[in-house]
Formats: structure tokens, C-alpha cells, sequence
């Protein structure tokens, strides 16, 4: 026994911390779970087994991360930190993903079941795929990939090496390329957008792994505090290292939705699913922000200087393309796919400002942006005609007649994007241009305030739509009664909404004691 | 009783009044607008009570002050106050609303939007008006600047005329990048505070204490004045308010232009001059040759204009100007006068807007060529008419004259060329509104005419009638405002660090206003 030990001696025995990881460690295993339970358990069950394991994995995570709270540690030999901005930024992924899983979860608006394909790998048309229709046989295989997806999301911003990153990374983005294409409707049209996303994510994540190589080369790490160190100590400045940055960079502004990186959302905001949408919109964006910010803040926080004028130029760039595109929209998601880069923009604005005010800012932002893009979608789904989602804009026309309320927490959604006061828009927008001109950022604010001014008036057209326009004659699409899932989605979103809103000094403490990155 | 905490309940009642009305059951249209009616007028004994418990000695200081904690991690408090000028603009939105509200009692009835709504939507922009003039905290400012847009736009976009959803977008779409613009500055006012006193704040006396460097103080001026400028409206920021007063209801109009706009004017004289001193001061050259184009263009503008809501928003616009250039001579005369004109126009325009919309209703026109000789038909509108108008146009006698005479005098004192060229915005007034007078009231009654237009009923002249006693009352009477008034612009004139030239024709200012 004791030789055995010291055989073993020269090799460090790897240490993990279950407790702290727990959050991950749930939902993968739930994830995990889900598969077999796809596999072993007859069909009649299945769909409300999934449902349990996902909803409890969920609640189970996030008690684990409240649990968690205040504490701060880098665990599983460095590769992952616990922070106050990762159980932040946990918490808010695993909010956010409950919500989006209520909307999935719907199955009263589509007369024929979910909104997804009943058996996503037959041929859309084919006779394959009618007899599997018309039998009423529904595969659940969308919980499971989206446990993994939110598994991989509640690691990308815990992650402290490179290599985690990407693995992290991979595992969010890999069920996210198939979930785009499960959509019931429009089948080709959300196979191409899975596709599209698939080969341009594949492309990013390749743009990563060769900006990680570079730094290793560099410095003869991945992990972020090392490659921070190596910067510290090397004067000159080294073709590998702008290189390498930049490749990340691009890597992790393309998950971001960051011009010019962006092109891919509209296209795929509008093919997939629209609960997927509203999922993908919400949590993709809290993972990759707080990766970027990790990379940024914790591994190049020295040479800022060096990239914080380009960071400058990338937001400016994406409100301005955000919002013109936004602009000539006639598609609704297509609006908030552009909409959605615009947002991006904005919480760039709290990333440049390379400050622990910007860096709370910017979670503030990822939070209230998300649970009104959670909510949106969710709205966006019960809008149809015979077709399926009416997502037209002409279609909106005199919604607030027909359905007031429905009509009320879509502008409420609205003018939260826009950041008018008393809305959680305006506490994220107020707190990331606060923090970039502490930062020295105000040319970088003022361009953002003027796209804000420009932005409101494509939101507002939609209000104008829905509430002064007339419907059109031939009746047009109508609000779908939901059921409870889709209800209580809409009704949370609503609340926190103007919680955040009203009372927004409850989610800055949060994010005040959150503090910043461990190092 | 002391410690009554009089401007949260006014903020607050009005909310709750609007929670009320909306939880009402649908179809109880009429009890929706008594609830209404009654809250605004238990609003408004509420504000009187106020005004007379007001130490008039100390008006330049914030009264019946309260501060709450809202988000401490920005410095934001929820805090009131308020000093002779806002007591007055507060008095002015809440004695209007009841008037609006009795006035249009069937303006939005078989409407496309509900009449539930509408009572909501006045109420809760009530609630917005009195906390905007309130508020002691520049954030909270802001908020409540902004929260008043979603009313408003909804007023115009459901309740109003053909081209509402027009009116209603240019209107929102002005305000808000006036909004934003201040927002920027907002920001930026909150970053130099932390900078100087090492905590950020937005208490609006702590702000005004700061020295700010000039430079700063320009750009974070421009963006305040600039989102005043567009809601006062100065000329070129004008051109949404003829469409939005146009498009609206009567009595959205009279809250419009008579309080809304009045944000602006109040928000230059209070935020832009004690905030940023040295750049108002810088600016005054060019914002006085702004308002002295917005006097004349405006004025001219009226005098072609062929219907009459939007004759009547043109002369707002001069008025506007006149107000503009009463802030930015810096003479007590001229701040007072701008002041005093604030709470003027806003009684003669409601009188304006509410009389023409009851002429307007009746006929189902608002083009002054449809009318004529309604004189004959309908005395009590026409002379009621003619009496806004002449208050209008500032004759002697009548509220506006005194205000105008002010502002004129505290021109002359510093700026004879500018006093000169304004004065003549006087006669351009006597010309829009006599033509317009003359063209709607006198002459022959075309048939249409004869058929529709029947005089004031009983609730139409309870509606108009405060308006007018206040109008001939504060035209011979206008000590109470002043008294007020004075301490607050003493302490604008102080903090701008400026005094008035050695008085040559002021006191003769002071003969005629009694």
C-alpha cells in the first residue's frame, strides 16, 4: 500500500471541490439522465419525466448557487473560479433558462403538440415523416440538449484556462446548432439557420482554439492568471500575442453577437424555434459576456491599453449596425435578432470600462436584457394565423384591441429594450454608460445614447402598430390562450421587469456584493 | 401635521386614482370620469392647502423637503421640495387637470380608445407633472421628465385626430433624444460629482454647490439645454408641437402646451442656470437670438396658419420665446417675468385650446375658413374667446401683459436691440389673434354654422370660467405669484453670479404690474 503511495507521490491527485461545482455538476448529470430517460422510458412518460428532471436540475442548481453565495475560490486544480460574478451570472443563466423552459414546455399553442419536430432527423415532407405525425408521436430529445446547452453556459463563465473555455464553449454551443433546427414549422427554413449556425460557430470556435494556441505559445499556459503574469513580465510586445488576442477576440465576440461577428443572428433568430430563440438571445449572451469579460478582465486586464481602442471601435460598431439594420426590419424576430446586437453594443459599453463598476454594469444589463428578451419571445409565440407564428409586422397591426394585456407586456418589453426609466432597460443602460464614462469611454456613451434615441423609434413602431393602427381587414393573426407554462413565463418576465425597474437596488447589491473576479 | 408629507401625496394620489379608474368595470364610463374628476379636485384643494401653509419669506429655499433612500448605489434618493417657482407650475398642473377634465367630460366618448383609459392616462400624467417640478433629486428628475412621455403619447396616439399616430411618434421621438441627450449629460454631471466630492450624488443642492470646470460645464450643458429646448419648444426644436397640439384632444393640448412644455422653460431656469453658470452665461448670446427668432417666427407663422389649434400652437411657440429670453438676459425683472409667464400661458392657452375645442367640436372642423359670425350664435363663446385671446396678446389688465412687460423690461435693461426687436412680437400677436377673432366670431353665420354651433352649455362655462377670474385676477393682481416667485429667482440670479444692472425703469415695472 505504502509503495503504491509513493509510486504515486510525484503525481498530484487531482482535487475537486463537489460542493462548489455542484451547480454544473446537477444539471450535466440531470442532462445525462435525460438521455436515458429518452431512450428507456416508454413515450407516454416521457415528456413529463423531462420535464421533472429538467425544472428540478434547475432549482437544484440555483439553491446550490445561492448556497454558494459569497463565497470566492478557484477550484478544480484552477481551471474553474467561483466568484461572485460567476454565481452571479450562474444564477441569472439558471433564472433565465427556467423561464425559456417554460415557454418550450408549451403545448397549447400548437394544435398539433409542442413547437417542435416531432422527429427532427426525418425529411421535412417526407412520408417518413407524415406516418410519424400521424401517429402523434412526440420525441422529447430538446431536454436533454438543452440541459447540456445550459451546463456548458453555467461553465463558460466559471471557466479560469483557456482549454476549459473551450470545451465549455463547445458543449453550449454543439446542442444549441441542433435545437435551431427542431422547429415543427418551417422546417427548411430552420434547418438552413441550424446549419448556418453551425458551420459559422464552427469557424469561431477555430478562431478560438488558434488564439489559445498563440497565447500558450506566448506564455506557456492557458490558464488566464498565467497568461496575465507572462504579459506582466515580458516588456516587448510579441506578434503572438496581438495575434493570439485577436483570434479569441473573435471567437467569443462572434457568441457575443458583436459586429462585425453578427451576421448570423438574424438568420438564425428567425429559423429556429421561437422558445429556442428566446432561450438562445437570453443565456448565450449572459455565457459569453462573462467569458469575455473573464478573458479581458482577469488574462489582458494589463495590457488594456492595447485593446481597449479597439473594443471602443467594436461597440460603437455593433449599437450603430444593431440599430440601423433594426431599422429596415419588417420581420419581427428579425427586429429583435438586430435589436439583440444593438443590446450587445450597449453592454460593450461596460466592458470597456475595464472597472469593477463596468463589470457589474454590464451583469445588471445581461440580466434585465435577458428577462425581457425571455419574455418577448415567449410573447412572440402565442401571435398566429393558420400558418403558425405570425411574425410579420404588418400582422401586429391593432393587437392592443384584441388582446390588451398581451399587447401591454409586449410594449412593457419593449420599452425596456429602449431603456426608458422605470424599466430594468434603463437601470442596465444607466449602469454600463455610468461606468464608460467613469471609464473614460464618452465618446464611446455618446454614440451609445444617440443609437438609444434611434433605437427607440423601431421599438416604438411596434407599440404604434399594435395600439394605434387598425387591423387589417381580413382579421389578421390572433393571441393564442396559453397555458399555464407560456402564463407564468410572461407573468415573471412582466414582474421583474419593473422590479428591476422600480426597485433596482435589490439586483446592485447583489451585483455590488458579487464584487469582482478572483484571480 | 408638520411633518404631512404633502408632496408624496400629491405625487401618489393621482397614481392610485389612476389604479382606481382602470380597475373599474368596463362600460362605467361615467363613474370612471367623477372619480376622476372628484380625485383632481381633492388634488388640487390639496395643493392649495399646501400653497398657503408655504413660508413665502424663505420661498427661495426647498419647502415641505422629503428624501427617501431609492438606489443608494448610484446616490439616487427619492426627494422632493419645493421653492416659489415649482410651488406655482405644481399649482398650475393640479388646478388644470380638474379644469380638463370637466371640460372634455365628452371629448373621448364612442372614441376608439376607452374613456376609462383616458381618465387613467390624464391622472397618471398628473402624478408625473406635480413630481417633475418636485423633485430635489436630478435623477428622479429625469425619470419623472421621461415618465411623462408614455402618457402623453398615448393621449395623443389613441384619443386624437386623423394623423395622431404621426403626431404621437414625432412627439415621443423629439422627447426622447432630447431625453437621451440629457441622460448623457445626466451621467456625466454624476461622474464629475463623484470626481470632485469623491461620492456620486444627485441631490440637486449639493450639484449646484459644485465648481465645475467650464469646459465640462458646456458639453454637460448642451445636453440639458438641448432636451429643454425641444420640449419648451425653442425654434428649430418646434416643429413637433404644432402636429402634437393639432392632433390632440383639447384638453391634452392644454396640458400639453400649457404644463408639459413649461417643463422645459422651468428646467433652464432651475437645472441649466444653477447647475452650469458659467456656461449659461457662455451660451446666453446664441439662446437669446434663439428666442427672439422663436418671438418673431412664431408670430408670423400664426398669422398664416388656416386652422386653429395650429394657430393657437404657433403662438405658443413665440410665447415660448419670450419666456426663453426672459431666463437667459439674467435680470431679476426678466426671470421673474419668465416665471409669472409660465403660470400665465398656461391659464390663457388652456382657455384658448378648451374654447376652440368646444367651437370645433360643434362644427367638426377646425379650419378657421369653415366658420364665421358664431358671434351671433353663440355670445358667450365668442366673448369668452375673445377674452383668452386678448390675454393672449398681453393687454393690459389681463395676466400675460404683466409677465411680458416684465420679461420686455428686463430685456431693455441689458439688451435695448433685443428688447426692440421682441417688443414687436407684441403687435404680430394683436395681429394673429384679432384676424383670427375676426374671421371665426364676427361677419356673416354661414348656414352650417347657424345649424351647428349652439352656445356654452352650463358645464362648458364652469369648465372656463376659474380660467378666466384667474386670468383678469392675476392681471391686476399678480403680487401672490411674485411673492413667491422672487426668492426662487433670487437665488437662480445668485447662484449664476449675476446682478441686475443699476435699475432705471424697474421700478416703473413694478407701478404698472399693481
Amino acid at each position: 500500500m505504502s509503495a503504491t503511495l509513493a509510486v504515486v507521490g510525484s503525481f498530484e491527485i487531482p482535487t475537486i471541490e463537489y460542493a462548489a461545482l455542484a451547480p454544473i455538476m446537477i444539471v450535466m448529470g440531470a442532462a445525462v439522465l435525460a438521455v436515458l430517460v429518452e431512450a428507456f422510458v416508454p413515450q407516454r412518460f416521457r415528456r413529463v419525466t423531462q420535464l421533472v428532471i429538467t425544472f428540478a436540475s434547475l432549482v437544484g442548481a440555483f439553491a446550490m448557487v445561492v448556497k454558494a453565495g459569497g463565497t470566492s475560490q478557484i477550484v478544480a486544480m484552477g481551471s474553474v473560479a467561483i466568484d461572485g460574478p460567476t454565481l452571479f451570472m450562474q444564477g441569472s443563466i439558471l433564472v433565465l433558462a427556467a423561464l425559456a423552459a417554460l415557454v418550450m414546455a408549451e403545448r397549447q399553442v400548437d394544435p398539433s403538440g409542442d413547437s417542435f419536430a416531432p422527429r427532427a432527423s426525418a425529411l421535412p415532407g417526407s412520408a417518413d415523416e407524415q406516418a410519424f405525425t400521424r401517429l402523434g408521436w412526440l420525441q422529447t430529445e430538446i431536454w436533454p440538449l438543452f440541459l447540456f446547452c445550459v451546463g456548458g453556459m453555467l461553465l463558460f463563465p466559471a471557466s479560469t484556462d483557456l482549454l476549459t473555455m473551450f470545451v465549455a464553449l463547445e458543449v453550449l454551443s454543439l446542442p444549441l446548432y441542433v435545437m435551431v433546427g427542431l422547429a415543427r414549422r418551417r422546417r427548411l427554413l430552420s434547418q438552413e439557420a441550424a446549419l448556418k449556425y453551425f458551420v459559422l460557430g464552427a469557424f469561431s470556435s477555430a478562431f478560438f482554439l488558434y488564439g489559445t494556441a498563440l497565447l500558450y505559445g506566448f506564455a506557456g499556459t492557458v490558464s488566464l492568471t498565467g497568461i496575465a503574469n507572462a504579459l506582466s513580465a515580458s516588456a516587448a510586445d510579441s506578434g503572438l500575442v496581438v495575434t493570439g488576442v485577436a483570434l479569441l477576440a473573435v471567437g467569443l465576440l462572434f457568441k457575443v453577437g458583436a459586429a462585425p461577428f453578427h451576421q448570423w443572428t438574424p438568420d438564425v433568430y428567425q429559423g429556429s424555434p421561437t422558445s429556442v430563440t428566446g432561450f438562445m438571445a437570453a443565456c448565450t449572451k449572459v455565457a459569453a459576456f462573462g467569458a469575455l469579460m473573464r478573458v479581458l478582465y482577469v488574462a489582458l486586464g494589463g495590457i488594456s491599453w492595447d485593446w481597449r481602442p479597439v473594443m471602443y471601435v467594436i461597440s460603437a460598431l455593433t449599437m450603430i449596425v444593431g440599430t440601423l439594420f433594426a431599422l429596415t426590419q419588417t420581420d419581427i424576430k428579425r427586429m429583435l435578432a438586430y435589436s439583440s446586437v444593438a443590446q450587445a453594443g450597449f453592454m460593450l459599453v461596460g466592458v470597456v470600462a475595464t472597472s469593477a463598476a463596468g463589470l457589474q454594469g454590464t451583469m445588471v444589463y445581461l440580466l434585465a436584457y435577458g428577462i425581457a428578451t425571455v419574455g418577448a419571445f415567449a410573447i412572440l409565440t402565442l401571435v398566429r394565423d393558420s400558418t403558425g407564428e405570425a411574425s410579420h409586422l404588418s400582422q401586429w397591426a391593432g393587437l392592443g384591441r384584441r388582446s390588451p394585456w398581451v399587447a401591454s407586456a409586449f410594449a412593457l418589453f419593449l420599452l425596456a429594450f429602449a431603456g426608458i426609466p422605470l424599466t430594468s432597460g434603463f437601470t442596465g443602460k444607466f449602469a454600463v454608460f455610468t461606468a464608460g464614462v467613469a471609464g473614460g469611454a464618452t465618446s464611446v456613451v455618446v454614440i451609445g445614447v444617440v443609437a438609444s434615441a434611434v433605437a427607440a423609434f423601431f421599438y416604438v413602431r411596434v407599440i404604434v402598430l399594435m395600439f394605434f393602427t387598425e387591423p387589417s381587414a381580413e382579421g389578421g393573426p390572433s393571441v393564442v390562450v396559453p397555458s399555464a407554462f407560456t402564463k407564468s413565463a410572461i407573468t415573471i418576465s412582466v414582474a421583474l421587469t419593473l422590479v428591476i425597474g422600480v426597485l433596482p437596488q435589490l439586483v446592485l447589491n447583489l451585483v455590488g456584493q458579487a464584487g469582482v473576479f478572483v484571480r | 401635521m408638520t411633518t404631512f408629507p404633502w408632496l408624496s401625496v400629491l405625487v401618489a394620489a393621482p397614481l392610485v386614482g389612476a389604479i382606481v379608474v382602470m380597475l373599474l368595470p368596463k362600460g362605467a364610463d361615467k363613474l370612471a370620469k367623477q372619480v376622476g374628476l372628484v380625485l383632481s379636485v381633492l388634488v388640487f384643494a390639496l395643493t392649495i392647502v399646501m400653497a398657503l401653509r408655504f413660508d413665502a419669506g424663505t420661498a427661495g429655499d426647498f419647502q415641505f423637503g422629503v428624501a427617501y433612500d431609492w438606489i443608494p448605489a448610484f446616490g439616487v434618493k427619492f426627494a422632493l421640495g419645493v421653492d416659489g417657482i415649482s410651488l406655482v407650475l405644481i399649482a398650475l398642473s393640479t388646478s388644470l387637470v380638474p379644469i380638463v377634465l370637466l371640460a372634455g367630460w365628452k371629448d373621448v366618448d364612442g372614441s376608439r380608445g376607452s374613456v376609462r383609459g383616458y381618465i387613467a392616462l390624464i391622472l397618471t400624467l398628473e402624478a408625473a407633472m406635480v413630481g417633475v417640478f418636485a423633485a430635489t433629486d436630478v435623477f428622479l428628475f429625469y425619470v419623472f421628465f421621461e415618465a411623462m412621455l408614455v402618457p402623453v403619447y398615448f393621449l395623443i396616439g389613441r384619443y386624437g385626430g386623423a394623423r395622431r399616430s404621426y403626431a404621437a411618434m414625432k412627439f415621443l421621438l423629439y422627447s426622447l433624444f432630447g431625453g437621451l441627450l440629457m441622460l448623457a449629460s445626466l451621467i456625466g454631471l454624476y461622474v464629475v460629482s463623484a470626481q470632485i466630492t469623491g461620492t456620486g450624488t444627485f441631490d440637486f443642492s449639493t450639484l449646484a454647490g459644485l465648481s465645475i470646470d467650464p469646459t465640462t460645464q458646456r458639453w454637460l450643458f448642451v445636453g440639458f439645454f438641448v432636451a429643454f429646448a425641444i420640449k419648451a419648444p425653442l425654434v428649430p426644436f418646434h416643429t413637433w408641437l404644432p402636429d402634437a397640439a393639432a392632433e390632440s384632444t383639447p384638453g391634452t393640448a392644454v396640458l400639453l402646451v400649457g404644463v408639459l412644455d413649461k417643463v422645459g422653460t422651468f428646467g433652464m431656469l432651475r437645472y441649466c442656470l444653477e447647475l452650469f453658470p458659467d456656461a449659461s452665461r457662455w451660451a446666453t448670446p446664441l439662446v437669446i437670438v434663439l428666442a427672439v427668432i422663436g418671438i418673431i417666427y412664431g408670430a408670423l407663422v400664426a398669422i398664416g396658419q388656416t386652422d386653429i389649434k395650429r394657430l393657437i400652437a404657433y403662438t405658443s411657440v413665440s410665447h415660448f420665446g419670450f419666456i426663453a429670453l426672459g431666463v437667459f438676459v439674467m435680470t431679476s425683472q426678466g426671470q421673474s417675468g419668465s416665471s409669472l409667464y409660465m403660470v400665465n400661458h398656461g391659464f390663457s392657452t388652456a382657455a384658448l385650446f378648451l374654447i376652440a375645442g368646444f367651437l370645433i367640436s360643434r362644427r367638426g372642423s377646425s379650419l378657421i375658413a369653415d366658420f364665421g359670425g358664431v358671434q351671433k350664435v353663440a355670445p358667450i363663446l365668442a366673448g369668452t374667446f375673445l377674452v383668452a385671446g386678448l390675454s393672449s396678446l398681453a393687454l393690459p389688465g389681463l395676466s400675460s401683459f404683466v409677465s411680458e412687460f416684465l420679461v420686455l423690461v428686463g430685456t431693455f435693461e441689458r439688451y435695448t436691440w433685443v428688447g426692440v426687436i421682441a417688443t414687436l412680437g407684441i403687435v404680430l400677436a394683436a395681429i394673429y389673434v384679432l384676424l383670427m377673432y375676426q374671421r371665426t366670431m364676427t361677419g356673416p353665420t354661414p348656414d352650417v354654422v347657424r345649424e351647428k354651433v349652439f352656445d356654452l352649455s352650463g358645464r362648458e362655462v364652469l369648465a372656463i370660467a376659474p380660467l378666466l377670474v384667474v386670468i383678469v385676477a392675476l392681471g391686476f393682481y399678480p403680487k401672490p405669484v411674485l411673492d413667491v416667485v422672487n426668492p426662487a429667482v433670487a437665488r437662480v440670479m445668485h447662484a449664476v453670479n449675476a446682478t441686475d444692472p443699476p435699475p432705471q425703469v424697474a421700478p416703473v415695472a413694478e407701478g404698472t404690474a399693481k
